[in-house]
Parts: C-alpha cells; sequence; structure tokens
C-alpha cells in the first residue's frame, strides 16, 4: 500500500511522469508459480540445426564478456580483449562479442586493447557490486569509468529500495545518466536481492523511468543471479514500457549463464516475448565470463557434426 | 511410420545478423512485436521406436480376440489422414463375451488383498512409465495432441495415477468412516478421445484398486493407446479379464452401458449422450458416474497478475486444440483492463506455433477429427454471423489433416451461441463485467458447471468467488492444474461423481 | 358457551407461508380432513421460493443452521402432543416423534462437521495449496413416501437443509397431516420462509412436472416405489438432475447430507 503510493508520488515528481497510463505499470502485481510455468515453456524449446546455429552466432555478438575479479591485471583484461576481438583467431567467421565488460580501473587498459574494434569498453560503477557508498563517490567514479567505457553497468541502490525510497533510487540513476553524457546506461537491478517478483517489476520499472538504457539481472556476486523466471518479468516490464512511452529499452541477463542451452533460452524469452527488434547487442547483451568457450563449442558441433573438446578453445 | 505434415512455414533467415543489420520494419499486420528472425527448425520427435500392428483384436480374457463381426476400422493420423491401424469393430456378441470375462475375473480379483491389487497397479504404472516414449508418440500420432501435452503432461499424468490409486489398494480400510466398502463388481468405462490414455487412467485405476474389474471402451478416433495399454496389461501379468477393451463406434458404447451384468458405468464424454445413459440407467440400482461438458468461465479482475492471467487463459482454452471439458472457453474480463488484456492476449497467441504435433516445438495441434473441425468451422461461422469480432493469429496451416488456428472472438453477448455452447475447440469468447457480482451472475449463467478460473491479487476475493462459482473446479489464479488426489467432476449438466482423491475412490465402492 | 371444536384447516406451507391449494382442490386421506391437492403450480410455487431462499440459507455459517435446526427439535418436543394426536396417538406415534427429535439433533450437529467428514486437503505434485469442500447442491425434491406419516420427512430434509439445501417435500400422500403440521414447526423453529415447503397431494399429480423441473438440483426418491424412482429418474436425465434411490430405513448418517451436497476442489499457487 504504502509502496503504491510512494511510487505513484515518485511518478509525479519524476521527469517521466508522463509514462503513466492505462497500462498496468511498475505496480502490477506478479504470480510466481505461473512465471516459474512461462519461463519453463522457454527452456523447453527445441533449437536445433540452422536455428541452433543462428542463435549461437546471435549470442556471440550480444555477449558482454566479463571479468570482474579482485586478481584482474592489465595482462588478464588484454587476453579477454583478445579473445573478445576473435573469439577463435583462426576462424574469421565467427563473430567478435559486443563488449569487454571490466571494473573502472582497468577501463583504460580495455580500451587501449579494443581501439579500432566493434567492440565496446563497459565498465561497471557505482560501489559496484554492493552499491554501499555515498551517492558522490557513485557520481565521480560512474565519470571517470565513463572516459574510457561507452556503456556504465551501475549498481541500483537496494539498500534504498528495500527501504521505499524509490525517489532516492531513481535520482541516483538519473544522476548517474547525467554524469555518463551520451555513455549507455545498465542499470543493475540484483534481483537475487530484491524478494521477489513483484519487486523485481517495480525495480525494473523504477529504473527505465529513471534513464536506463538497459535493464540488467545482476552483478554475478550474489546467488541466485539471472533466472529465467526473472528474465521474464523484466521482459515483460520492457514491453509495458514500450507501449506506455515508445522507449524500447535493453535486457541484459548476467551471472551464472555458462552454457548455449541456457543462453539459448534467455534469446527464445527474448524472441517470443519481444521479438525481432530485440534481437541484436543495442537491445540485448548476456553478462558471462565462461559461456563463450561453450557456444564456440555448439557451433563447431553443428559445423563439423561432433563433439568438441573445451581444450580446442583458448581460455579467457 | 507416419509422414510428418507440410511444412508450415518458411520464414527468412539470418545466420549472421552482425550489431548494424537492418531491424526489420515495425508491425506487419497489426502484430505488436513482429518475431520472424528467429525460427526454430522443426524439431521432430522420432517415431523410428514405434512399432504399431496393422490390426488390432479386442482385448478379452487377457487376450487380443477377433471380433464376432470380422469387421474392423481404421484410425488415422489426423495430422496427414493417413491410416494408421485397423481396429476391431465390437458389436452386442463381443461386449458380451467381455462382460462374461471381467465377472469371471471379478471373483478371483475382488479377493485379492488390497496389497496384491497394488503390486499390480504400480506394475502398470511402472510399464507405463518405462514405455512412455512410445505411447506419447502414439498418443500424439493418432489423436494429433501436440507431443510436449503427451510427453509432459498425458502420459506421465497416466503413470501417476496408477500409482496415487495403487497406494489405495491396500488402505481402503482406512478411508471411510463408513467401513473399507465393498467392490461394486463389473465397471462399463467410457471414455472420450481428448486424453485417450490419461482417461483410461483415470477409470481403470480406482476401479481396480477397489477390487473391481472392467470393460473399457476407448473413443472411436483415438483407440491405440489403449490397445497398447491392453499390451501392458499383458506385459504386467494381470489377471485375464480384470482389464478388457473392447474398440468401435458409439453403438458398441451404447451395448456396453446398457449391458445387464454391470454394477457401474462410468462415461466421460458429451452431455446429450450422458443423458442418455442416465436415461438408460434410470431406476435400475446401477452406479453411474458422469463427466461431461462445460462452458467454463474465466474470470479476471484488474488487480489480477496480467501477464500471467494471459498465460492461463492461453492455457485454459488452447491446451490440447481446446478439445478439454473444462476449457476455460469464455473469459470474463473486468472492463477496466479489458484493452491492456486483450492486447496481451492477442500478442501472446500470435506466438503460438500451430502444426505438426510431433515437433517439440509445437503448442497447438491438429483438430481430433473431420467431425469435430467441422463442428467447430459451424460455429465459429455462428459466432461470425451473431456479429462478433473474430481474430485469429495469420498462422499459415498445412494442407492436409484437420486445423483450425486459434481464435478470440470479442464482441460476445451472453446469448450468442459461442458463449453458451460448448465448442470443444481452441475458439474463446470474450465478454466482460463491471463487478465481482456481476462477473459471478455470468459466470454461472449457464446449465454447464464443470470448472472456472478466477485471477486476483486479493486473497478475500479469491474466497469469495471460489464459493460462488458454481463449478466442481475453481482454478484460482492458476487454470487446468489436474493431480490423482484432486476430486475432479461437475456441478449441474457437467455431470455428477468425482475421479480423484478419496471422493473419487467412493465412487467405486458400495457400504452398509 | 361451548361449541364445536375449532378444527384447523390442513394448508400447504410454501415460502413461510401456509397457503391452499391453488388447484382449489382437497382430498380426504385421512379422517375428515380436507387435505390440500397440491398442484403442478404449487410446485412450481415451491421451487421458486427454495431457489429464492438457498443461497441466504446457505450463507449463513454451519454453526447458526445446526441451531436453527435444533431450534426445530425444540419446537417439535413442545408441540409432542399435537404429533401424537396427528400421528394416532400410541406408543408407536410415540416412538416416531422420538426418533424424528433423535434426527433433528443428529443433523443439527452435523452441520458444521460436514466440511470435515466429507471434504480433503489434496497434496497434489506441485506448488498449489488444494481442498475440496462440500457444497449444498441446491434445491432438492423430496418424496417423503407413505411407509411412515414423519420420520423419513424430517431425516431427509434436517439431511438436506443441514448442508445448506433448500428442500421442497411432498409429505405422505395416505397420511398427510403429520407432515403439514411439521410446517408449523419449522416456522416457530425460525427456518427461514422458503428453506422447507411442504406440499401434499397425489403422486400422479407432481411427479412427472418435478422430474422434468430443470431448476431442481436433486430428487430424494426417499419413499418412491420403483415405478415412481424409474420414471423421476427418466425425466432428471433431461437435465442432469441427481437422483438418490428409494431408502428402506431412515438413515442417521452424515453420508446422507454429503450425497445431497456437491465436491468443490479449489487450486491456488503457493508462491511469493
Amino acid at each position: 500500500m504504502d509502496g503504491w503510493v510512494h511510487n505513484r508520488d515518485q511518478m509525479r515528481n519524476s521527469a517521466a511522469a508522463s509514462t503513466l497510463s492505462a497500462t498496468p505499470d511498475g505496480a502490477v502485481s506478479l504470480d510466481q508459480v505461473a512465471v516459474e510455468a512461462r519461463a519453463r515453456l522457454f527452456s523447453s524449446r527445441s533449437v536445433k540445426r540452422g536455428s541452433k546455429l543462428f542463435a549461437c552466432n546471435l549470442i556471440i555478438t550480444c555477449t558482454d564478456l566479463t571479468t570482474l575479479e579482485g586478481s584482474d591485471t592489465r595482462g588478464r583484461v588484454e587476453v579477454l580483449c583478445a579473445k573478445a576481438m576473435r573469439p577463435v583467431p583462426d576462424d574469421a567467421t565467427i563473430p567478435a562479442v559486443a563488449a569487454v565488460c571490466v571494473y573502472p580501473s582497468q577501463a583504460a587498459t580495455a580500451r587501449r586493447c579494443l581501439q579500432g574494434s566493434p567492440v565496446v569498453v563497459a565498465s561497471v560503477a557505482t560501489g559496484f557490486p554492493s552499491g554501499q557508498v555515498p551517492a558522490e563517490v557513485k557520481i565521480a567514479e560512474a565519470g571517470e569509468a565513463a572516459r574510457f567505457a561507452e556503456e556504465i553497468d551501475m549498481v541500483m541502490d537496494r539498500g534504498a529500495f528495500l527501504e521505499g525510497r524509490h525517489l532516492k533510487v531513481q535520482q541516483e540513476i538519473a544522476g548517474v545518466k547525467e554524469a555518463i553524457g551520451d555513455r549507455h546506461l545498465k542499470v543493475i537491478l540484483e534481483t537475487g536481492e530484491l524478494g521477489g517478483l513483484d519487486q523485481v517489476r517495480r525495480a525494473s520499472w523504477l529504473a527505465m523511468e529513471a534513464g536506463a538504457d538497459f535493464i540488467k539481472t545482476s552483478t554475478g556476486k550474489i546467488q541466485p543471479a539471472a533466472t529465467l523466471p526473472v528474465a521474464v518479468v523484466m521482459l515483460e516490464a520492457i514491453r509495458d514500457f514500450a507501449w506506455a512511452t515508445g522507449r524500447e529499452i535493453g535486457f541484459k541477463p548476467a551471472g551464472g549463464i555458462r552454457s548455449a542451452k541456457q543462453a539459448v533460452a534467455y534469446l527464445v524469452a527474448v524472441n517470443e516475448i519481444l521479438g525481432d527488434r530485440w534481437l541484436r547487442p543495442q537491445r540485448f547483451r548476456i553478462g558471462a565470463s565462461s559461456l563463450l568457450n561453450d557456444v564456440l563449442m555448439q557451433i563447431y558441433k553443428e559445423r563439423r557434426g561432433g563433439y568438441q573438446s573445451p581444450q580446442d578453445f583458448s581460455e579467457a | 511410420m507416419a509422414t510428418s505434415p507440410p511444412k508450415t512455414s518458411a520464414r527468412p533467415k539470418s545466420l549472421d545478423l552482425l550489431p548494424d543489420a537492418p531491424v526489420p520494419a515495425e508491425g506487419e499486420a497489426g502484430v505488436e512485436f513482429p518475431n520472424r528472425l528467429f525460427e526454430y527448425e522443426p524439431a521432430k520427435e522420432s517415431t523410428e521406436h514405434v512399432r504399431l500392428e496393422d490390426r488390432y483384436g479386442l482385448f478379452i480374457g487377457g487376450r487380443f480376440v477377433n471380433p464376432h463381426s470380422k469387421a474392423h476400422h481404421p484410425t488415422i493420423n489426423p495430422a496427414t489422414e493417413e491410416q494408421l491401424a485397423l481396429v476391431a469393430e465390437a458389436d452386442a456378441s463381443d461386449v458380451d463375451r467381455a462382460v462374461e470375462a471381467a465377472s469371471r475375473a471379478f471373483l478371483q480379483w475382488s479377493r485379492l488383498s488390497g496389497g496384491q491389487r497394488a503390486r499390480f497397479l504400480f506394475r502398470l504404472a511402472r510399464l507405463l512409465q518405462e514405455r512412455s516414449r512410445e505411447l506419447a508418440v502414439v498418443e500424439s500420432l493418432d489423436g494429433g495432441k501436440p507431443i510436449r501435452e503427451s510427453r509432459d503432461f498425458d502420459v506421465p499424468a497416466a503413470a501417476q495415477h496408477l500409482f496415487y490409486h495403487a497406494g489405495w489398494a491396500d488402505k481402503l480400510g482406512f478411508a471411510f468412516a463408513a467401513g473399507p466398502g465393498r467392490a461394486l463388481g463389473v465397471i462399463g468405462q467410457v471414455i472420450p478421445w481428448n486424453f485417450p490414455l490419461l482417461m483410461l487412467a483415470w477409470k481403470v485405476a480406482p476401479a481396480l484398486a477397489t477390487g473391481n474389474t472392467v470393460v473399457l471402451k476407448p473413443a472411436e478416433t483415438t483407440p491405440l493407446t489403449a490397445l497398447l495399454f491392453a499390451d501392458i496389461c499383458r506385459q504386467a501379468e494381470l489377471p485375464p479379464g480384470v482389464v478388457n477393451i473392447v474398440t468401435g463406434g458409439p453403438e458398441v458404447g451404447a451395448a456396453l452401458v446398457r449391458h445387464p451384468g454391470l454394477a457401474k458405468v462410468a462415461f466421460t464424454g458429451s452431455t446429450a449422450v450422458g443423458k442418455e445413459i442416465q436415461r438408460a440407467l434410470a431406476g435400475s440400482g446401477k452406479r453411474l458416474s458422469l463427466e461431461l461438458g462445460g462452458k467454463a468461465a474465466h474470470v479476471i479482475f484488474e488487480d489480477s497478475p496480467i501477464d500471467q492471467a494471459v498465460e492461463g487463459v492461453v492455457n485454459g482454452i488452447f491446451f490440447n486444440q481446446g478439445h478439454v471439458c473444462c476449457a476455460g472457453s469464455r473469459l470474463l474480463v473486468q472492463e477496466s483492463i479489458a484493452e491492456p488484456f486483450l492486447r496481451r492476449l492477442r500478442l501472446r497467441v500470435s506466438r503460438l506455433r500451430v502444426g505438426d504435433p510431433l515437433d517439440k516445438n509445437t503448442d497447438i495441434g491438429a483438430i481430433n477429427s473431420r467431425a469435430q473441425l467441422d463442428r467447430i468451422e459451424a460455429l465459429v461461422q455462428a459466432g461470425v454471423g451473431e456479429g462478433a469480432h473474430l481474430y485469429q493469429p495469420g498462422c499459415e496451416l498445412p494442407d492436409r489433416g484437420f486445423w483450425f488456428p486459434p481464435s478470440i472472438f470479442t464482441g460476445v453477448a451472453p446469448a450468442h451461441r459461442i458463449a453458451r455452447e460448448e465448442i470443444f475447440g481452441p475458439v474463446l469468447a470474450v465478454m466482460t463485467f463491471r463487478t465481482p457480482k456481476e462477473a459471478v451472475e455470468r459466470a454461472n449463467n449457464t446449465r454447464y458447471g464443470l470448472s472456472a478460473g478466477v485471477w486476483t491479487s486479493k486473497g478475500s476475493r479469491i474466497l469469495w468467488m471460489s464459493q460462488r462459482l458454481r463449478a466442481g473446479v475453481v482454478w484460482a489464479n492458476t487454470y487446468n492444474q489436474f493431480d490423482p488426489a484432486s476430486p475432479f467432476g461437475g456441478y449441474r449438466e457437467s455431470g455428477f461423481g468425482r475421479e480423484g482423491g478419496v471422493q473419487g475412490l467412493a465412487e467405486y465402492l458400495e457400504f452398509s | 358457551m361451548t361449541g364445536p371444536t375449532v378444527t384447523k384447516t390442513p394448508k400447504l406451507y410454501i415460502g413461510g407461508a401456509f397457503v391452499r391449494s391453488e388447484s382449489g382442490l382437497v382430498y380426504r386421506p385421512q379422517s375428515a380432513a380436507n387435505v390440500p391437492r397440491g398442484s403442478r403450480k404449487d410446485l412450481r410455487e415451491a421451487v421458486r421460493a427454495a431457489r429464492r431462499a438457498q443461497p441466504g440459507w446457505a450463507g449463513l455459517t454451519a454453526y447458526n443452521r445446526g441451531q436453527v435446526i435444533y431450534r426445530v427439535a425444540e419446537m417439535m418436543e413442545s408441540a409432542r402432543s399435537s404429533f401424537m394426536l396427528a400421528l394416532g396417538g400410541g406408543r408407536q406415534a410415540g416412538r416416531e416423534v422420538d426418533s424424528c427429535l433423535e434426527a433433528l439433533v443428529f443433523y443439527a450437529g452435523a452441520a458444521d462437521k460436514l466440511s470435515q467428514l466429507g471434504g480433503s486437503v489434496n497434496s497434489v505434485a506441485g506448488p498449489f495449496f488444494n481442498f475440496t469442500i462440500p457444497e449444498p447442491v441446491g434445491v432438492t425434491f423430496l418424496v417423503a413416501g407413505d411407509r411412515r406419516a414423519l420420520l423419513p420427512l424430517v431425516t431427509h430434509v434436517a439431511a438436506a437443509i443441514c448442508g445448506g439445501n433448500a428442500v421442497v417435500a411432498l409429505v405422505s400422500s395416505a397420511r398427510p397431516l403429520p407432515g403439514l403440521l411439521l410446517g408449523e414447526t419449522l416456522q416457530t423453529g425460525d427456518v427461514p420462509p422458503g428453506v422447507v415447503n411442504l406440499l401434499s397431494g397425489m403422486p400422479e399429480d407432481l411427479l412427472g412436472w418435478a422430474g422434468s423441473h430443470r431448476d431442481i438440483d436433486l430428487i430424494d426418491c426417499c419413499g418412491c416405489d420403483p415405478q415412481e424412482w424409474r420414471e423421476l429418474a427418466e425425466a432428471a436425465a433431461e437435465s442432469v438432475t441427481r437422483v438418490l434411490p428409494p431408502e428402506t430405513t431412515p438413515a442417521l448418517t452424515p453420508s446422507l447430507s454429503l450425497r445431497m451436497m456437491e465436491m468443490k476442489t479449489v487450486w491456488h499457487p503457493v508462491g511469493l
């Protein structure tokens, strides 16, 4: 009840107040059991042969190849960037990934390595992964990261969200958006910390209203990270937001997606909920560190007609 | 084995969609969020492992025998119209033989201990699971239902029914205040074509668990899984005559339910035939349970979880091509959200994949028979004639076989035929309401009363509604859920008696 | 001064009112009393009254319905002498009134037990809460029969209404006076008008109409002979109306009430 009033209140205050419409908005309720049943339908789609090749290629072009470790070094980032630009060095038919996703302190290195390639730099920011740093620090960090990165993956302030301070959440997102100028903003909701699908829906809406270009499930540092039911909820929120405002927001599942099969299920969900306009890196990304090689193995399995060995693909 | 139906579509594909590849134009043919780039190639379930006989006899006294008439009729694949096998045409003398075999078997079967009967039922359940892929494929071949449904629902649910009732067989003494009850005798069972194996399990499992023996007549268009089940009975070494299966048309069913040797008739099928059976058994003292037609209301309140409600509505009316007695065929949506709800519903329906039942990605398979297709087409024509507005997504249908696209009628008045008559096909009639009271009145304004659905986020309203909806099953914030532990059956002209649960068990026992 | 006795005109009991038959006809099955010969239109009115009354009656709490039925027992006890007289007096009449009281008390206490006796919580293989509860079938039509003048009527009426049904009962045609007298007991016992309606008359005038009446949900052939049972059941098939077979001994068992009820199963997901 209170949350609803809050939400309405903020909508009036926010720049996106015009998104209020007859269509269900951020406060729509959800039924977990039915969402899970819907998610099972997506993962049970049988994607084989040509469709699988299509999916695997698309997954590569939509991948944000990620390393977010305390132990990240320039050397590690260089290796990752090489892999991002040419996933299989001797096979030019394998496309480059969409972006390399790193901590702000590695953004300059990534920028240098990726110069001249279509692969962009994405940097996490705003006190990733917890977001528990002062607001000024978040703004400063995002601004600094934006000097080298085309895309900023900020973390939503879950503390404020769970306290019901939705306006603060939105103001912070809007502040970061302002600080990074024309850089693309992905807002990480960290859905595993929100407490339920109703909250995922609400957080998605808040983030989109406040100026997110993408909404992203997770940091990868919290379990559960990306799940298909959460994806269903976020994709339907994106659809409703497009209906309400005409703006097409992107979707990025991240965390725990390690197999091509998992990734294909997300792609199927995007395909069946949002369709063609989202089947491209401008609207869809997968954040992953170890997914790429499994996707490559699936591609070669389809091409060569036999099972592959992980040893044949470079680490990254 | 049968060949696949013609390919339903050839959508454009691009194998190397690069970041700057052109984006498809918005909104072709009124479809919002078009999705034609990423098409799933046919993923056909293999039929290699299925070996059907050319010709099947009647299963009487534990073996397959020739019908008295020597006549056989073909059973066809409704997706291709190709013949699958020849099936025996029983007549009254075959029914006599079957009832006689069941009567003889009853003497021993009813005297076995519950534990011994349980063993047999557990065996049947296990064998069903072991042969589940074969059964699922044959179910889809013979009936036209998507393999995803026969594989994930029909066959596992049938096995679950056998397991559930196996567990009752040795606990009858604990089930009822009135005592353990006594088996009735020979049960005549007539089942429909929409869930052939599952309806068989619903009928056979409780009957056998309680010590009765059965003569079962599967539907004329879908006899094959019942005949495979007969083989499973042999494999399980079920005593001869405990389960007898007679195939054929409506005359066989009529002869069976009127047979003087029966103690009870259990029928699932149309209301018209149910009434005939009730009339035929009037004053005979024979037990009767009827599971008949429906015209279920699916009520959507403005505070419902809207996308899940859309999913529930889709599942409610398009599950098994709408060949479901409890299908949610009347959508009652609160006027305040009618527009956003229907927008989502149309989008969702545009994503349904109609086609080859054996394709693992098919959502809607073939209509079960030419006769049923004719009936659906006639009623849809009537709906158009009465002035309702018809929406069908632009899906291409195969040339051969029996097909009908998912269909949504808006602008439906409660008096329209499509709002009153059971269509038994993928056709939804949409109406609106303003208040909960009006929703209840509209929902109950039918001679049927099998099931109802209600969607709302308000707990007290769910209970208020479920008290007032005159239906044997109320699905709240869900739809089309079934379980052997959960009694299923109707109010009013949807029949009487329950199947499933301890209440369903009592239908097969006599007390006092 | 003393004059001739003031005699009571037997009347039908419909919608809480004591009325003559719409037909204007009477018959004289017992002594000199002119008993109304109920017509199909009386039946129609009685079913209407029952249909109107049923939702409100079922909407009371089961505890409340039990209290009302117990009050009927109290009223019958206080009117024992009238019932004795109507039953022809003697020890047999006394025993029948005793049995009727026993039945009323039994079903008074059954009202709030039926959902526990007939219902269940079902463990389904999925994330759902699933329960089954008995609900009244609606309007029942009872043929009390001639076997005994009062006991089958009282037993089957009590069994029906304790679960929330409304009843239209055809009392014994051979000995209708005790049955009609029950109307007074029901009225003073605060059974809401229309919940129980009592008709007297000839089965041949009424059973055909009752069997084919589409707004009757269940026919209780309690006192029917085999012929009447078969004809009622055949007619009932036209609207899939439930039929209970003739009964030889009036039973005191909750399953009699449960047989006049429908089982409703409700599903709801368990999730966040």
